[in-house]
């Protein structure tokens, strides 16, 4: 980023990511987003990815912030995690924010470190008491210490826990409700873990606090089968929306209007053009919804 | 044991049970579950691996890599959210894998992607501009106090194999078929601008930028790389540095008064 459009940034009040959608930044694109400037809401970059000292990295993300609106999001602040945050990574979040004045900042209802080890996972929680402590004390630490709110976003899942004593959305809406973080609503991660749990994704949404809702999430899943031989979907981010997922996402449109939508595609990345039809679809429907 | 503890031990070691205190909805063994999680960590960081080490994969094939890195995430699991820098220590752990053996340049061509891939992510630092730098050594009285810095994405390496040769048969078709990796190559590793680029210099430019990168004058460099190769050529070292933008620097060396 060249020094005056930093400043650009940072002297304007950055606002909240606009209400259309958006597309996950992937490195194999850098340079057709720049040479194209396609028509879209904003991208979002995982943090981590760019916690490095320079290069090619820093140096398209910058051009492409100078252009775009940018949304961050943690994969590896293990929000759920047993022990402490790690303030090293914290610091460098910070570090982050700064740079590129995100418009939005999020991270997942997940561990993914235990003690010395990262599991590179996003891991599931006991919804229990004591685990709904550590993570509101755990948010309440990131918002502090970053100085923003931030968005919490609802996990995939594929287990459940004997301990647990609270349904997820029961304990989502009380972390969101005792920290004041947004919902960041993954419509994929609501349908994977619904019917990896028999659960009717629409009672699920119902149960959200929806009033919260800061983001959307689409994605694609892939699909397997567990020791009884029903569906297992896991949440791979590695193929196109599904249809059922477009349907559920037009219903929770019609519930909170429109929202900023991201794109995600972390695995398979094909041509940019085919993710930009995916984020055309989703500003198709944002139309629908829109006064 | 904490639920976690039991929870990442069960992850890492793949023939160990899935953990106590799981169940699924449906009455499904909650272990054919598990193992989404369990496969999840054990291939995205497989994944990290044969992207970072692309050559590496070339040299074993893809099976050979992937059952040796499944070996290396199991006895070395990332320490950082930061997965450009998992694999850190993968060169060393190929050099003590005896089924390696039979290939036995893949250490040192592991660790000169490394080198590629810490270049990459380096630290920005503007380079001199090239007309100054021959100005400046060619003006210099007491060229030999004179101390050069170095990019922070430049790095070295020795290896008793042509490393530099086989690494660059790897990029082009057809590259192989002229190749001769049994003899010793230096490597020069430096971003210019965006781009990593790979040279193979001899041992004597090697101990000379080591040298200098410990902070040596360049008297003291030269010292050093003759040393190391009585054939050292320091004009063609110092030609190479400044064309691909490799000095950020010129310090005169501070006299301390008594």
């Amino acid at each position: 980023m060249t020094p005056s459009s930093l400043q650009a940034v940072s002297q304007a009040q950055v606002p909240g990511l606009p209400r259309r959608a958006g597309l996950g930044l992937k490195h194999e694109h850098f340079v057709e987003v720049l040479e194209t400037s396609p028509d879209i809401g904003f991208f979002e970059v995982h943090a981590e990815n760019y916690m490095v000292a320079g290069g090619p990295f820093h140096h398209y993300l910058g051009l492409i912030r100078a252009q775009y609106p940018l949304s961050l999001h943690g994969v590896g602040l293990s929000i759920g995690g047993e022990g402490p945050l790690n303030p090293e990574h914290l610091a460098r979040l910070a570090t982050l924010i700064e740079r590129y004045q995100p418009h939005s900042f999020s991270e997942h209802l997940a561990w993914s470190s235990h003690g010395p080890v990262f599991l590179n996972d996003l891991l599931p929680l006991a919804y229990d008491n004591a685990t709904l402590q550590r993570v509101c004390e755990h948010v309440d630490q990131v918002q502090s210490s970053l100085k923003r709110t931030m968005l919490l976003e609802n996990p995939s899942t594929y287990l459940q826990f004997q301990r647990s004593t609270l349904d997820e959305t029961d304990f989502i809406s009380e972390v969101i409700r005792r920290t004041g973080c947004g919902l960041l609503l993954d419509v994929n991660n609501v349908y994977v873990s619904c019917i990896n749990h028999q659960r009717n994704p629409l009672s699920y949404l119902e149960a959200l606090p929806l009033h919260a809702v800061g983001e959307i999430h689409l994605a694609g899943f892939a699909e397997d089968t567990d020791s009884l031989g029903d569906r297992l979907l896991i949440d791979d981010h590695g193929a196109p929306i599904d249809n059922a997922v477009w349907q559920l996402y037009e219903k929770v449109l019609a519930q909170v209007g429109p929202m900023p939508t991201l794109i995600e595609r972390d695995n398979q990345v094909p041509a940019f053009s085919v993710l930009l039809a995916e984020a055309q679809q989703a500003q198709w429907h944002l139309a629908q919804v829109s006064p | 044991m904490s639920l976690h503890d039991d929870f990442s031990a069960a992850l890492l070691a793949p023939h160990q049970p899935c953990p106590d205190g799981l169940f699924s909805s449906n009455g499904a063994d909650p272990a054919s579950r598990f193992s989404v999680h369990r496969n999840t960590v054990h291939s995205s960081l497989i994944n990290a691996l044969a992207t970072a080490y692309p050559v590496t994969l070339q040299l074993v094939g893809e099976a050979f890599f992937r059952a040796m890195a499944s070996l290396y995430v199991q006895a070395h699991p990332p320490t950082s959210p930061l997965m450009s820098e998992y694999g850190d220590t993968l060169a060393e752990f190929i050099h003590g894998f005896e089924p390696a053996q039979s290939v036995p340049y893949l250490a040192d061509v592991a660790r000169l992607e490394r080198l590629r891939v810490r270049a990459y992510h380096a630290a920005d630092c503007q380079a001199l501009d090239q007309q100054a730098v021959l100005q400046t050594l060619q003006g210099q009285a007491n060229l030999g106090t004179l101390r050069l810095q170095l990019h922070p994405s430049l790095a070295t390496l020795n290896s008793p194999y042509a490393v530099v040769a086989v690494w660059a048969a790897h990029q082009t078709e057809g590259g192989l078929a002229t190749l001769n990796p049994w003899h010793a190559q230096g490597a020069l590793v430096v971003r210019q601008g965006l781009e990593v680029k790979v040279f193979a210099i001899d041992p004597g430019s090697v101990a000379f930028i080591n040298s200098l990168g410990r902070g040596n004058a360049l008297e003291k460099a030269v010292e050093h790389a003759l040393d190391a190769s009585a054939e050292f050529d320091l004009h063609q070292c110092l030609t190479l540095l400044i064309a691909h933008n490799a000095l950020t620097h010129l310090h005169l060396e501070q006299k301390v008064s008594p």
